[in-house]
């Protein structure tokens, strides 16, 4: 009698087993938060035993940072603990992982939801990134982008931004805006100018899209002060506020009815002032 | 001297024909064509990823295979007894064992530079380009064949006088060790008793030092390796290999074959 | 000056687990061949034959004691060009087919390309594996492996052969061929040096020999100087003899074994013989036949070596008749 039939279903009762058990203990794992990242204690203990090979390690671990804030950010998640370590131990193993810095510093730096709103790690990440790459110009960049848009440090800002001026191949632009930023920091042309540079070099859509949104609410921001200003001036003239803005447009002041950037029309607000239109996709919080 | 050209040749067509290495060669290969989907996972480093992956594929393979082959390449001959055909003939032992390490060290050129043209292709079809700025990888292969000329001594050395297990676990460790020189000399040099730093910090220049060929990520940035460490390691690379043939052929000279 | 010259060469291993005791695998041995001679090495098992030969060929080093080859010492390797040696169980790389391998070992022993590929085709066709040139060792019969042994220790020519057991492994058919290639390359005026242990080769085949036991020498020269004055014995078969006869007989006799109705008796004094005879005929016993014995050199190392591996076929039964020299001594 063959003893094939049997083991047929010992295999195949074992292998199901075997299968559900894994989901079992996966589900259990998620649950304990005992997530199989690789947490590191020392990006240099990591470095020495790599055997040559931290190149490679250290774009798997850019890969784990990148897999971590996408599956954090779509869960929901704006917490990011994990975030800080698995870029350390990257740019431990690879000082001169440069996208590391700059994404990393942008994904610790961006405020909730978009990123783990933690400016300080980030700024940490960048000098680091400086210490290992003097040269490249585009840290300090992004260094005194932290400065600026987070931190609202304009001194700081505009030292970075004369700093990477001096760097080789640095964009021209840099000494405008170092110069800008002493001056006027805080102002929303000095804004523009930093977000149209970023989105000018964004390699990234979700960077380009970051960009245009800051753009697009400082456009928003610019064009209700202007509309604002408009409504003093009809005030001014006539001797009574607008009803709405159309007026302005019939009394010669503005040129046309005038749209934000996502398209909508602004309205006259309850209180008097240029407000969203509904429906707008503008976010004003982004403009500051 | 001009028996160790038969040698040599006899033995890259006996490593050739291991099935083992078109193994190891293959999924080194497809490896390397993997490459092409980790950019696609990850954020910005596709070409650094990909010569990342292909040079450490290099790397690790030739080593598996200098390992896998050199290991037995005197122990089988003692062991089936096929030496006598060799040295019944006017072959003097150390023609003997440099022979073995010239067709071994020929047979990972040659793999070496499968894998480097398959590299290549997959850079090319991968960035559409393919130019000046692209040799710095060939450098960091050139270490690689430097470590690799260094593994194979060792492997060679072990097989004079142990048994291919042994031979692989001392391989594998001193390489292992070798990569770790300068933690070993900082811990000589930290530790409290002047004879354990003395150790540590004299065996820390007498074992290879296969940490100083370490350039894949250098080459990963595209940066270029300057001349001098080029020469500084090809000549340490001679001497070290000179030191492993000459201890094997010493050990090789003294051995009785019953 | 000889092929082969030992001088008290000694070897001694190291035996136990922790090496420190010695075992004496050759203890002095004097030798000499001649140029142009087959000189055979005897003895049993683990009595130091492949020893010698492999020391000879520098594969294993003398603890003490010289030896030269082809005049030169044998730490010289030149010499190896002009000696063919045919190890005892021979392997070969299983991965090439014979015409490859025979190509190597020309290569090996220096010849160039076109006398590699002459020599190859020759020697396979000499040694009847022509047919099996293109086939891998690796599925080699052991026949086929002995015969392309043979022919690799020719392939380039040699003066001196050294072969240890070349008739291993191979069918009586094989053997002969080899035994005559062995003679007519010796006619061609090459030396051979060949270590057996089956007897009846050495004794058709060796002009001289040294028989080897435990290390020692203890004897050498030719099959007649070895075996020495025991060979002028004769052997008297009677048949179905009296008492009477065989006790009249018994005072010359050495031996006396019954077989059936036959009896058998050594007379070792040929000077006895006629006397011996006319006392059979006296007393009227059957003469089945009157021989020379011919004391071969199984005799030779079952009486001298005392070893049961060397002798063929039933002991006979020596004790079942007494020694009658003894009994008529007592009387």
């Amino acid at each position: 009698m063959s003893a094939r039939p049997p083991i047929v279903v010992i295999l195949t009762v074992a292998l199901a087993g075997s299968v559900l058990l894994r989901g079992q203990i996966h589900r259990a794992a998620l649950a304990a938060e005992l997530e199989p990242v690789v947490y590191v204690r020392s990006g240099e203990t990591l470095r020495r035993f790599s055997l040559g090979y931290e190149g490679l390690l250290a774009d798997f671990y850019w890969t784990r940072a990148v897999q971590y804030f996408g599956r954090e950010r779509l869960a929901g998640n704006s917490r990011f603990e994990r975030l800080d370590a698995l870029l350390r131990a990257t740019v431990a193993l690879d000082p001169h992982l440069l996208i590391a810095y700059r994404f990393g510093a942008i994904f610790l730096a961006e405020k909730p939801p978009a990123g783990a709103g933690r400016p300080d790690e980030a700024l940490a990440l960048i000098r680091r990134g400086i210490g290992a790459n003097p040269g490249y110009w585009r840290l300090w960049q992004d260094l005194g982008f932290i400065y600026y848009w987070d931190l609202r440090d304009y001194r700081h800002a505009a030292l970075a931004f004369e700093a990477g001026s001096r760097q080789p191949g640095a964009g021209v632009w840099m000494k405008t805006l170092a110069a800008s930023v002493a001056a006027q920091g805080g102002e929303l042309d000095t804004s523009r100018l930093l977000w149209t540079e970023v989105l000018r070099e964004a390699g990234n859509d979700t960077i380009r899209r970051g960009a245009l949104e800051h753009l697009g609410a400082i456009k928003a921001a610019q064009d209700i002060t202007r509309i604002n200003r408009a409504l003093d001036l009809f005030c001014q003239q006539r001797g009574h506020p607008a009803s709405q803005l159309k007026d302005l447009v019939q009394a010669g002041i503005l040129a046309e009815q005038p749209t934000d950037p996502s398209g909508v029309p602004y309205v006259l607000g309850l209180d008097g002032k240029a407000a969203l239109g509904p429906g707008s996709r503008i976010n004003l919080d982004l403009a500051r | 001297m001009s028996r160790i050209i038969p040698i040599a040749v006899h033995t890259f067509k006996e490593s050739v024909r291991e099935k083992v290495l078109y193994s190891l060669v293959l999924f080194a290969i497809l490896l390397m064509a993997a490459g092409i989907l980790f950019g696609t996972i990850s954020v910005g480093v596709n070409e650094i990823v990909l010569i990342n992956l292909g040079l450490t594929a290099i790397s690790v393979f030739g080593l598996l295979i200098a390992i896998f082959i050199g290991i037995s390449l005197v122990w089988k001959e003692l062991e089936r007894r096929t030496i006598y055909n060799v040295l019944s003939r006017p072959v003097a032992r150390w023609e003997f064992i440099i022979g073995k390490y010239l067709g071994l060290a020929l047979t990972l050129l040659v793999n070496t530079a499968m894998m480097t043209a398959a590299f290549y292709i997959v850079l090319w079809w991968e960035m559409g380009r393919l130019g000046a700025g692209d040799l710095a990888p060939l450098e960091a292969i050139y270490f690689i064949l430097l470590e690799l000329a260094l593994v194979v001594g060792l492997a060679l050395l072990f097989s004079t006088i142990s048994t291919p297990v042994l031979s692989a676990i001392f391989s594998f460790s001193l390489y292992l060790v070798g990569n770790l020189l300068d933690d070993l000399r900082d811990f000589g040099e930290r530790s409290g008793s002047a004879a354990v730093g003395l150790l540590a910090r004299g065996l820390a220049l007498i074992l290879p030092d296969f940490g100083a060929f370490s350039a894949i990520s250098q080459a990963a940035h595209g940066q270029m390796i300057p001349a001098y460490r080029v020469l500084s390691n090809s000549l340490y690379a001679l001497l070290y290999v000179t030191v492993l043939v000459s201890a094997a052929i010493l050990i090789f000279e003294e051995r009785e074959l019953q | 000056m000889w092929a082969v010259e030992t001088s008290a060469l000694t070897k001694d291993y190291r035996a136990g687990f922790w090496r420190n005791r010695s075992q004496r695998a050759l203890d002095r041995l004097d030798l000499t061949i001649e140029p142009g001679e087959i000189f055979g090495l005897l003895g049993p098992n683990g009595a130091g034959k492949t020893t010698t030969l492999k020391l000879l060929l520098r594969l294993i080093f003398p603890t003490s004691g010289h030896a030269t080859v082809l005049g030169r010492p044998v730490s010289d390797l030149r010499s190896h060009a002009r000696i063919g040696y045919l190890p005892e169980n021979p392997s070969f790389y299983d991965h090439l087919t014979a015409a490859e391998f025979m190509q190597y070992a020309g290569w090996l022993a220096g010849l160039d390309s076109r006398t590699r590929r002459l020599r190859t085709g020759e020697l396979l066709d000499r040694v009847g594996l022509a047919a099996s040139a293109g086939l891998a060792v690796r599925k080699f019969s052991k026949g086929m492996v002995q015969r392309l042994g043979i022919a690799q220790a020719l392939v380039h020519d040699p003066e001196l052969l050294i072969l240890d057991e070349p008739m291993s492994g191979l069918d009586p058919l094989g053997r002969r061929q080899v035994r005559d290639l062995i003679l007519e390359l010796r006619r061609q005026g090459k030396t051979f040096l060949f270590s057996t242990h089956i007897l009846s080769d050495a004794e058709t085949l060796c002009d001289r020999m040294a028989i080897l036991d435990r290390g020692r020498l203890r004897g050498s020269g030719s099959l007649r100087e070895i075996l020495g004055a025991a060979s002028s014995a004769t052997e008297l078969i009677l048949e179905n003899p009296q008492p009477a006869a065989l006790d009249a007989l018994a005072h010359f006799t050495t031996a006396a074994v019954r077989t059936g109705d036959r009896v058998r008796l050594e007379i070792a004094a040929e000077a006895d013989l006629p006397t011996v005879l006319r006392t059979a005929l006296d007393a009227d016993a059957r003469i089945v036949a009157l021989n020379p014995i011919k004391l071969s050199l199984e005799d030779y190392f079952v009486a001298r070596l005392g070893s049961r591996e060397n002798a063929s076929g039933p002991i006979a039964d020596k004790s079942s008749v007494q020694a009658p020299k003894a009994e008529a001594a007592r009387r």
